[in-house]
């Protein structure tokens, strides 16, 4: 799971980046609290061919990555 | 692959370009319908923080900015309080992109707005600026971090928004507090309603596409995703129009551009210093404006960096000099030796905060 709670523009899509560059994982899941970083990881997400689920859970935001 | 282009960053892209076009027409001055670097000057000068005399005007887009993404964030339910980023270095990185802007005379804003009226100088500053990005990205990938941010307070998340509030209200109200320029850009403004009212719907909309004219070429060179990108192009080309339809556009020239000068090297180095330093803080100063009224209190400490670094600009006499004509006779503007300074400090300081905020990546 990465964590990329607080961080700003662009470090969370960054840190996805990094992990689907080093391991390109067929799921990944991301935890962030703003709904910025949700559209910002959707839309880099959903050009390298994953689909997202994303949830709320106590003000943060649960994204599941799946081929 | 869908929703490349989120629809918002289209319609608040014509907007903002509109909008540029539109004020200088009621009376900003001229390429400078929107520029959140020259406002942020503007307001430094008005609240006597420098004596600039020509550069001192309540410029009431920036309340307007700040106040309309509050609202909208808080219809949104997007208003959400979150500081605690390295907000000293917030400070220092926000006041030195002000000066690099002020030695170019414009933030990216402007300079996107100046292209669109023919000025080739920045040209060179967006050649500066797409090379401060892409220094800026070096350090991202190499982990580049000012650390996270943490949940405050209302009270916190409110400063810029009320601070602007209580601006707006003693400009309106005591007006003799402020100091106005009679002559020089300070002195030349749209209606103040009507700048207010424009100032608000750029700040909603900018809100709403999370438009940002860093992270346009950013996220274009890193996740090749245009976006943000979009809007960055749609308010050229909108300007371009708009100056072809009311005349303002004379073709592409260097030389006596508004209020702009020739001294190529440091348009060059002050954009991208603007650019570097507008990566590090994960959005350009219009961004910042939003976040701060979005309730993100460090990019409210950076506001505030921007005007400190405003006056400094002016009371050491680091921002650049535009070039002019007198009784016929040319007199090219540019840089005096203490912007040259500020510029090469700004450089190193940049380069000092980015390494000892990298980490090594172990991965």
């Amino acid at each position: 799971m990465i964590d990329a709670r607080g961080l700003s523009c662009p470090l969370p899509v960054v840190m996805v980046q990094k992990e689907v560059k080093k391991s390109a994982p067929d799921s990944l899941s991301v935890v962030v609290d703003a709904q910025v970083c949700v559209e910002n990881i959707t839309r880099y997400a959903d050009n390298q061919g994953y689909k997202v689920s994303v949830k709320e859970e106590n003000g943060d935001f649960v994204m599941e990555l799946k081929k | 692959m869908r929703k490349k282009v989120n629809i918002w960053v289209i319609i608040t892209g014509l907007f903002v370009g509109i909008s540029a076009v539109l004020l200088t027409q009621l009376g900003n001055p001229a390429n400078m319908g929107f520029c959140i670097a020259c406002f942020l000057r503007d307001i430094a000068g008005a609240t006597k923080m420098h004596t600039a005399a020509a550069v001192q005007y309540v410029r009431p887009e920036i309340i307007g900015i700040v106040l309309g993404a509050m609202i909208m964030a808080m219809i949104s339910g997007e208003f959400n309080g979150r500081a605690g980023s390295s907000p000293a270095l917030r400070f220092v990185i926000g006041a030195f992109v002000m000066i690099g802007a002020l030695v170019f005379l414009g933030c990216p804003l402007r300079m996107v707005i100046r292209i669109g009226g023919g000025d080739l100088n920045a040209l060179v500053g967006l050649a500066g600026f797409a090379v401060g990005i892409l220094i800026g990205i070096f350090f991202l990938r190499r982990g580049f971090s000012m650390k996270r941010n943490y949940e405050i307070k209302k009270t916190e998340a409110l400063v810029m928004p009320l601070s602007m509030a209580g601006l707006l209200i003693l400009v309106l109200a005591v007006p003799a507090l402020f100091a106005f320029s009679e002559k020089g850009p300070g002195s030349m403004h749209a209606p103040f309603a009507v700048s207010l009212i424009i100032g608000l719907i750029v700040g909603a909309l900018a809100q709403k596409s999370r438009l940002c004219t860093v992270g346009g070429m950013r996220d274009a060179f890193m996740f090749k995703d245009f976006n943000l990108l979009s809007g960055f192009v749609i308010i050229l080309l909108t300007v371009f129009i708009g100056n072809l339809i009311t005349g303002d556009f004379t073709g592409f020239a260097a030389r006596l551009q508004p209020v702009s000068h020739t001294a190529e090297w440091w348009n060059f180095l002050g954009m991208l210093i603007v650019g570097w330093g507008s990566v590090l803080l994960g959005g350009c100063p219009l961004r910042q404006l939003i976040l701060a009224g979005e309730g993100n209190g460090d990019s409210a400490v950076t506001v505030f960096g921007m005007i400190v670094g405003a006056a400094f600009a002016h009371n050491f006499a680091l921002a650049g000099s535009p070039d002019s004509m007198k009784d016929g006779v040319y007199s090219s503007g540019g840089i005096a030796a203490p912007g040259k300074a500020a510029v090469i400090i700004a450089l190193a300081v940049f380069a000092f905060i980015s390494i000892m905020n990298t980490r090594k990546d172990k991965n």
